[in-house]
């Protein structure tokens, strides 16, 4: 009975308790690393420049890699954002022009 | 400028947890497709609430799924720390960004606090700090919220994979990319954002033509930080 639903594999406890580990570790090392370093105006600017950095960097592949449509659903969801300052509203009309241009084909 | 208290209260905590509404279809979306492809890969339930629950970072999870081989290997268990290592390289990064604010509270409660880290607490809270907010409720009501929304909603995928047969054609893989991008526009402050942003992008783009993966998130992050913060205004 190795595969009843509530057993677990020894060796794949352990590589999920690996990944956890290392995930906090750069959850909290960071974190950690910068508690070690002065923060200077410079870092200050660095640190308030990472949100937009990481948001970008995020974003872009997923644009790169979905095309058009994704693209222009993310148009939509900052111009609504640029009008209005309400992200469910953002997001809600990213997810219905998403849907809209599926079903077109694009 | 005086700077405010650091605080905590479950005032802040709620509205936190409230401000990840609008994105709760992409996370159960995402965790649903995330269930289904453990139970594919032959996962037993329990291991599949293991791997949801305590890595809790989506796009690793995934990648490491690829890598996963039954019967697990000390060479696969090693490739799927790696790739998680790989994936998750930003976290350094979004973690360092938390202490100006969390460096005000004491060490026992944010390291706790921190395993609650993703990209979408973070983003949240700390657009909360830009605009003065100093409860950090807001970080942890919103990471408490996120981690108990995606450890459910594993289940449902695990057990009818096809309940979302195609999660595109509802739009529901635009939804946290779309959130990103609305919480992009109230960062745009001027000519320093402008340029740490086109640094950002073309370093993630380079990186993602030449190396692919999730290398871009972590090279493009450090040179849009690099550019915020040696342009002098």
């Amino acid at each position: 009975m190795t595969d009843a639903a509530f057993s677990a594999d020894r060796m794949f406890v352990l590589a999920v308790l690996s990944m956890a580990l290392f995930t906090y570790a750069l959850r909290a090392g960071g974190y950690w690393i910068m508690g070690r370093l002065p923060i200077t105006p410079r870092v200050r600017r660095g640190l308030e420049s990472l949100p937009g950095a990481i948001i970008v960097s995020t974003v872009l592949p997923i644009v790169l890699q979905g095309g058009l449509a994704v693209g222009l659903c993310l148009v939509v969801a900052a111009a609504v954002q640029v009008r209005l300052r309400k992200e469910y509203v953002a997001v809600f009309a990213a997810a219905a022009a998403a849907a809209g241009l599926r079903a077109a084909g694009l | 400028m005086p700077e405010k208290n650091v605080t905590l209260s479950l005032k802040g905590c709620v509205r936190g947890a409230m401000m990840c509404v609008p994105v709760f279809p992409g996370i159960i979306a995402l965790g649903a497709v995330f269930g289904t492809v453990a139970a594919q890969k032959g996962l037993t339930f329990l291991e599949t609430l293991m791997i949801n629950s305590l890595v809790f970072a989506g796009a690793s999870q995934f990648v490491a799924m690829e890598v996963y081989d039954d019967p697990l290997t000390w060479g696969t268990l090693v490739a799927m720390v790696g790739v998680t290592g790989a994936v998750n390289m930003r976290m350094l990064l979004i973690g360092a960004s938390l202490r100006p604010w969390l460096g005000k509270v004491p060490a026992y409660k944010t390291y706790p606090a921190l395993y609650l880290l993703t990209d979408l607490n973070w983003l949240l809270a700390l657009s909360e700090y830009g605009k003065g907010e100093r409860d950090w409720g807001i970080y942890l009501g919103s990471g408490l919220i996120v981690w108990s929304v995606w450890s459910l909603s594993v289940i449902p995928g695990y057990f009818a994979g096809s309940l979302i047969s195609d999660p595109k054609a509802f739009g529901l893989d635009v939804v946290l990319p779309a959130f990103f991008a609305a919480l992009l526009v109230p960062l745009w402050k001027g000519r320093r954002q402008t340029v740490s942003w086109l640094a950002a992008g073309v370093v993630a783009a380079l990186t993602w033509y030449l190396v692919g993966g999730y290398w871009s998130i972590f090279t493009g992050a450090l040179a849009g930080a690099f550019a915020g913060a040696y342009l002098d205004d």
